[in-house]
């Protein structure tokens, strides 16, 4: 497959699109596993779908990678906090794949309390002939055993069962707003507005606070943390973004306790852009490290920008995501559009960034050939394997054909989440409750 | 009757800034006015906030920076001092406003903090506590005595808003309870008529009163909100370009700024429930 696609060649391949639209279903996370073979979406309902790629076939080219439910299970029911007297959503905020290390797949998901771990595994074959109970599972009366026999091993259909090896609890005040596997692969960190935690993935009772900005009183309170994640690589090394639009880079060998940040990486604010909505705007919503490690990646409101591990002063670079909304930022603070949290994503090879905007628009941007495209997630304009067509916002007063204004987008259609396949380029979109998987076109 | 006397005071400010206003407002750019529109919207946002047990930390923690930061621009060219006549007494000196501006941001920032006691939550208790109450007194003494009680806290901050302590704010409140402050003048009230009548302001409480629970806390706020947030609407939108105002119209647009009056009254609705049933002893007791 070309590293340099065509995006307008993206086909796409599958839908999982039904006619159910209730608040429960709207996906609230997407995420591939390390190696692409599976896909796992949350949602507001505290469920978890799992979809697997299929194999390929020679009779069915068409369909080679296809992705198709493998499992559903409820990750997070409702709960309700006694203590502070308050709800407990069981909304999914985040997903995370731990890397696979025997036949068995393990993820964490969160909401904004507790981060799980869950098995997902197969099984296709059960054991028959036990002596205490019969076949159904009820205690044989024990004068009917006569005789001993040896339990054996039958073939049965593929059965795939997802079972919560931990629950990590009772470790946050607030919102747990992102979760991050360590490259050592035997811990994690859980972020909330004000703190992140370290755990070790196999102690549910204890967890260690690496970062804490709560202010001693609550009234000096003016920053919050936004995101958080691990080096891809260097397992003492993590960033934090924060709603002032700066980024964190922590090393957790200089001290325990990683209040004092190594590297801060912030861009100066222009002053010809200065406004009342300067800081919200500039709030970074999610933050990544590339897979080699060298870069990292952060959206804010109107732009993602790609910053250089080694230059803290400003962004490598900055790509406008739908700069036309700058002039509109005051109805979309009325509406509290502002305050949508959109994630970013890198592709395989870290060349290509994606991440959503409103009217189920996302944006692709190469970093090499600087090209960009905006192309659109829906069920009217796509159809299973059609092409999908670029799409243009127009500015400016004449509005050409295809083309739409800034006034009619649909702000309550949203990208929020997006993934990319680890070295394929595929990708998986939500919008709203539906997921579409766009891939290359396979000639 | 404090009503009342916030109204007099309220249309004599007006006077006494009128032609300050007047040339306010035949300043005021589209600038100024989309500031302002903006301040009453997080204004509106940030209540709206309080009314969960635990907003979105980040999101409030940024409508209150923007808040800051206009009242900030507001200090520096002079216009928060505008806004604080409206609500201040003459006697006041501008240091005293900044307090009161201080104060009034450090009420949103602590309910920026979803552990403290929001204004909403707190008013809740409030009802359930007037209710509570109702049975261990007859229920018109107790009905006066939390009109007493939400008129005098309102009232006060219509009239200044710097109430710093729970204890000016308990001696306030006695203050109203027993009708001894001077500042209101009863006699003159009937020759000058505030849009709204005492009957008006107590017929809100009473229907408070009268509703215990959040939900119609709640429900009244929104009906409060709307008005106002209309109001909004159509300043961002339309009026923006032709903005024409006379003083009463700029006190107009404040008014969301006297909607969130609940906001400042705050902090002396923060002391707790033992405060409270000592004022209703005292004005039981008188």
């Amino acid at each position: 497959m070309e590293e340099e696609s065509d995006f307008r060649k993206i086909n796409n391949s599958f839908l999982r699109d039904h006619n159910y639209a209730t608040e429960a279903d709207i996906i609230s996370t997407v995420e591939f596993n390390s190696t692409g073979e599976l896909l796992a979406t949350g949602d507001k309902g505290g469920r978890v779908v799992v979809f697997q790629r299929e194999q390929e076939s020679k009779n069915q080219p068409h369909r080679r990678g296809e992705y198709n439910v493998y499992s559903t299970f409820q990750s997070h029911e409702p709960e309700f906090d006694y203590l502070k007297s308050l709800e407990i959503e069981e909304k999914i905020n985040k997903i995370r794949w731990l890397p696979q290390q025997n036949a068995a797949y393990f993820l964490l998901s969160t909401n904004d309390k507790t981060v799980k771990l869950w098995k997902i595994s197969e099984r296709d074959k059960r054991p028959e002939g036990y002596n205490l109970k019969d076949e159904d599972g009820r205690i044989r009366d024990p004068g009917t055993i006569t005789t001993l026999r040896v339990p054996v091993l039958q073939p049965m259909d593929l059965m795939v069962e997802a079972t919560p090896r931990r629950v990590f609890s009772n470790a946050h005040t607030y919102h747990i707003n992102s979760i991050s596997v360590n490259s050592d692969y035997e811990t994690f960190m859980s972020t909330d507005d004000l703190r992140i935690n370290l755990w070790n993935l196999e102690i549910t009772n204890r967890s260690f606070n690496i970062v804490d900005i709560k202010p001693t009183n609550m009234e000096e309170l003016t920053e919050v943390i936004t995101a958080a994640e691990f080096h891809p690589h260097q397992c003492n090394t993590f960033v934090y973004s924060s709603s002032k639009g700066s980024i964190r880079l922590c090393d957790m060998r200089a001290s325990a306790l990683c209040d004092n940040h190594s590297k801060f990486f912030e861009e100066p604010e222009d002053p010809s852009n200065r406004s009342f909505f300067s800081e919200i705007i500039s709030s970074i919503s999610d933050v990544k490290f590339s897979h080699s490690g060298r870069y990292l990646m952060t959206r804010d409101y109107l732009t993602v920008k790609v910053w250089d591990l080694n230059m803290e002063s400003k962004p490598l670079e900055t790509y406008q995501v739908h700069d036309y909304l700058r002039s509109k930022l005051c109805s979309l603070y009325e509406n509290d559009c502002i305050f949508d949290k959109f994630e970013c994503v890198w592709n395989g090879s870290d060349s290509v960034i994606m991440t959503g905007s409103y009217n189920n628009f996302f944006r692709m941007f190469d970093r090499n050939t600087k090209r960009d495209v905006t192309l659109e997630a829906s069920r009217e304009n796509s159809k299973p394997r059609a092409i999908l067509k670029p799409r243009k916002v127009c500015v400016g007063g004449k509005r050409r054909k295809d083309e739409i204004s800034v006034d009619s987008l649909d702000f309550s259609k949203k990208i929020l989440h997006t993934a990319w396949h680890p070295y394929e380029n595929i990708i998986a979109v939500a919008a709203t409750n539906n997921l579409y998987i766009f891939q290359d076109k396979i000639n | 009757m404090f009503s009342k006397g916030t109204k007099r005071k309220f249309s004599d400010g007006g006077e006494e800034i009128s032609e300050e206003t007047l040339v306010g407002a035949r300043m005021a750019s589209s600038y100024s006015l989309q500031r302002q529109s903006l301040l009453d919207m997080s204004l509106i946002k940030l209540q709206l906030c309080h009314m969960l047990v635990e907003p979105n930390l980040c999101r409030s923690v940024l409508i209150a920076n923007t808040v800051r930061q206009i009242q900030e621009e507001m200090t520096h060219d002079g216009s928060w001092q505008v806004v604080t006549e409206a609500f201040c007494s003459a006697g006041q000196s501008p240091s005293e406003r900044l307090v009161a501006t201080e104060v009034l941001c450090r009420s949103r920032e602590q309910d920026a903090e979803p552990k403290l006691f929001s204004v909403i939550s707190y008013e809740g208790c409030r009802e359930e506590e007037v209710v509570a109450d109702e049975t261990l007194c007859s229920v018109s003494v107790s009905d006066a005595v939390s009109n007493v009680c939400l008129a005098g806290s309102i009232g006060q901050c219509w009239e200044k808003s710097d109430v710093e302590t729970d204890e000016e704010a308990l001696k306030d409140s006695r203050l109203g309870g027993s009708g001894e402050d001077d500042e209101i003048d009863t006699d003159d009230e009937p020759s000058r008529e505030g849009p709204k009548t005492i009957g008006q302001v107590f017929g809100t409480f009473e229907i408070k009163n009268s509703s215990p629970g959040p939900d119609s806390a709640l429900e009244e706020l929104f009906s409060d909100v709307d008005t106002s947030y209309y109001d909004l609407d159509t300043m961002l939108t339309g009026m923006q370009s032709a903005p024409k105002m006379g003083p009463y119209d700029l006190l107009d647009s404040l008014a969301p700024s006297h909607g969130s009056s609940s906001i400042v009254s705050a902090p002396n609705c923060r002391s707790d429930l033992n405060e409270l049933d000592h004022i209703m002893e005292i004005i039981v007791g008188s």
